[in-house]
């Protein structure tokens, strides 16, 4: 009948099972997928990402270099990081932290010429298709 | 002989999702039961007109929000048979080892509720304790703890290294062993047993004739698990499907609780098996045709046809999930009952509402 | 792909669907697909031992579908839900919900088809294309 005695008589003398949040904050594995951030140096304003989003959350202007990404529509699925040809999107392993309103994020950037390196990505995937 | 009555949901403790009965009650017995559904519809096949076929994986996803990767996985699927790809036997292998995790974390928040709706609250935190093990193992090797995002067409995104098995290895057995210190509570509990032994009968000729999935039909004595189909290297592995032959709460219970650790035994096969090698290839084209796929979801069988025209959108994206399937089998169980047993035997059937109503 | 469809005449379903139950097969669910403006295509789905058996019907726009929920009682959720979602009415429902399972009872649209018929007085009915596939 006092099957779950022994159970509570040891968690009594045990130390908490269960963390002190928000003052103890566990420490995030090193491959999670947190808050998103973009180096803006780095980014050719391709506009891939835009397109590939699931969730609509990023919009590139190519003309004007801006980025603008909805913090709130978001999923953090990741595949904005594995598809920009230029490495310049990349996930913290800690999440984005609530906040009291809706913010976007806007980014301008340099206007960029067109390097070789660029133009030469759109034709080494059309033979890739030839296999 | 009084009749009265009573609107069961669609908020309740002890529903995940909401649900709704008019229960029809003459002292305390149900004749008549009339379900309304509705709540969270959303229209997601809907969304299959606008999103192409390589964002609706995401879309796909959160048309359940605990069993996410097994949707993600049987549309893959249904997408690879229609692009005719192969996809590598290394890929084959992790699916398998996610999606048995993924069973085992919806198998153990099952088990804490079920535990919570007769008021038996520490046996619901100890389960949850063991689930958010589980968790940590989906966070630290997918990167997300429920909605995982590993699968796309072709193979998965993530890899597991050595040092990653060998942590999920330890991991599973102190699983295996809180579950073993925990059985004797749940399983031979004089008062879990007063509360679920001999309520909600389901016999095996009207599970067959209702149509029942999973879980509730192999409790049942049904011997289906759309695991022996053998998808996705299902059929390297040594696997029977766990079977009870008394229909009633308390078989349901057990046959969810030895999932858990078939699960964890099918982990271990994969993770011995597994070949080296890549984990996805690239794939072209667009989805031309129409096929049918089933997959095991933790809650039954899990069905979808996906229809395609060769142009980036998919034409028809039809999901039929095991909950529906097991709402009919509710309308013949409930009437009888006492009307304080309701909510053990509701929850006994494992309802997930929005994957009922996408 | 090798799948076993067979088409049914509208007549001959109810009686198709009572002999495949006597042979054993479980029910799993229907499926309804909008071929374009006039036609319409239901698939039933049967299994028997991991193995599934399917048969279709095309029905025009406006025809109503003998309902097989007196022969397999569990098709009476599904067969309420392609009524609410697609227009189509089904003869002979065990329990029928009158497009009030998803939708609430004023709505008069069909959510998941693309073609909605408008009546114009005077003009009669015409096909109207809805602005569902709208490009991200």
């Amino acid at each position: 009948m006092f099957k779950m005695t022994p159970n509570v008589i040891r968690n009594l003398f045990r130390k908490k099972a269960t963390r002190r949040y928000p003052r103890e904050v566990r420490p995030t594995f090193e491959n999670a997928r947190g808050a998103l951030f973009n180096d803006i140096a780095k980014c050719t304003f391709c506009g891939i990402c835009a397109i590939k989003c699931p969730s609509q959350c990023i919009t590139v202007d190519k003309k004007t270099s801006m980025w603008v990404y909805d913090l709130f529509a978001c999923v953090f699925c990741g595949i904005c990081v594995e598809i920009c040809p230029a490495k310049s999107l990349h996930q913290q392993s800690k999440y984005r932290l609530p906040l009291p309103e809706r913010e976007t994020i806007t980014m301008k950037g340099e206007p960029k010429q067109k390097s070789e390196k660029t133009k030469k990505i759109p034709k080494e995937r059309n033979h890739d298709s030839k296999d | 002989m009084s009749k009265t009555i009573v609107p069961f949901g669609p908020q309740h403790p002890v529903f995940p999702e909401p649900l709704h009965f008019k229960l029809t009650v003459e002292d305390e017995i149900i004749t008549e039961v009339f379900p309304a559904l509705g709540f969270v519809h959303r229209g997601l096949e809907g969304l299959a007109i606008r999103q192409d076929f390589q964002q609706m994986i995401q879309v796909v996803e959160r048309v359940c929000g605990i069993c996410s990767m097994i949707h993600a996985m049987c549309y893959c699927q249904g997408i690879e048979e229609l692009m005719e790809v192969e996809i590598p036997p290394r890929a084959k292998m992790l699916r398998i080892i996610w999606s048995e995790l993924h069973r085992m974390q919806s198998h153990l928040l099952w088990l804490g509720l079920f535990a919570d709706s007769f008021g038996f609250e520490s046996l619901f935190m100890q389960f949850w304790k063991i689930r958010e093990r589980v968790l940590d193992m989906n966070e630290a090797t997918t990167g997300n703890r429920v909605i995982v995002s590993v699968n796309v067409i072709g193979g998965v995104r993530r890899d597991l290294d050595d040092q990653q098995m060998k942590w999920i290895l330890s991991n599973l057995a102190w699983v295996e062993e809180e579950m073993g210190r925990l059985e004797t509570t749940l399983l031979s509990d004089y008062t879990v047993k007063k509360r679920t032994v001999g309520k909600g009968v389901l016999v095996k000729e009207k599970a067959f004739e209702l149509g029942t999935a999973g879980p509730t039909a192999r409790a049942s004595g049904l011997a289906q698990d759309m695991r022996m189909l053998g998808y996705a290297a299902f059929d390297q592995l040594d696997f029977e499907p766990v079977v009870q032959t008394d229909g009633d709460c308390f078989a349901r219970s057990k046959v969810r609780f030895q999932e858990v650790l078939q699960s964890i035994d099918l982990i271990r096969q994969a993770i011995a098996k597994i070949s080296q090698g890549e984990i996805c290839i690239k794939v072209k084209g667009k989805p031309e045709g129409e096929t049918f796929t089933r997959v095991e979801q933790p809650r039954g069988e899990l069905f979808y046809y996906i229809k395609a025209n060769g142009s980036k959108h998919l034409e028809r994206l039809r999901i039929r999930t095991p909950t529906f399937a097991n709402i009919p089998a509710l309308l013949s169980i409930l009437p009888g009952m006492w009307l304080s047993d309701v909510p053990v035997v509701v929850l006994s059937i494992d309802p997930c509402i929005s994957c009922t109503e996408r | 792909m090798l799948h076993d469809v067979t088409c049914v005449s509208r007549e001959a379903l109810v009686g198709e669907v009572a002999k495949i139950k006597v042979q054993g097969y479980r029910f799993v669910t229907l499926s309804c697909v909008e071929r374009n403006e006039e036609n319409f295509d239901i698939f039933y789905h049967f299994d028997k031992n991991l193995s599934l058996k399917h048969f279709k019907i095309s029905i025009t726009r406006g025809l109503s579908v003998p309902s097989i929920s007196p022969v397999y009682f569990a098709a009476f959720l599904v067969e309420n839900e392609i009524q609410d979602l697609f227009g189509i009415t089904f003869e002979g429902l065990v329990v029928d919900y009158e497009r009030t399972l998803y939708l609430e009872p004023e709505i008069r649209s069909t959510p998941f088809c693309r073609y909605t018929v408008t009546e114009t007085p005077g003009v009669g009915k015409a096909a109207v294309v809805e602005s569902s596939t709208e490009d991200p």
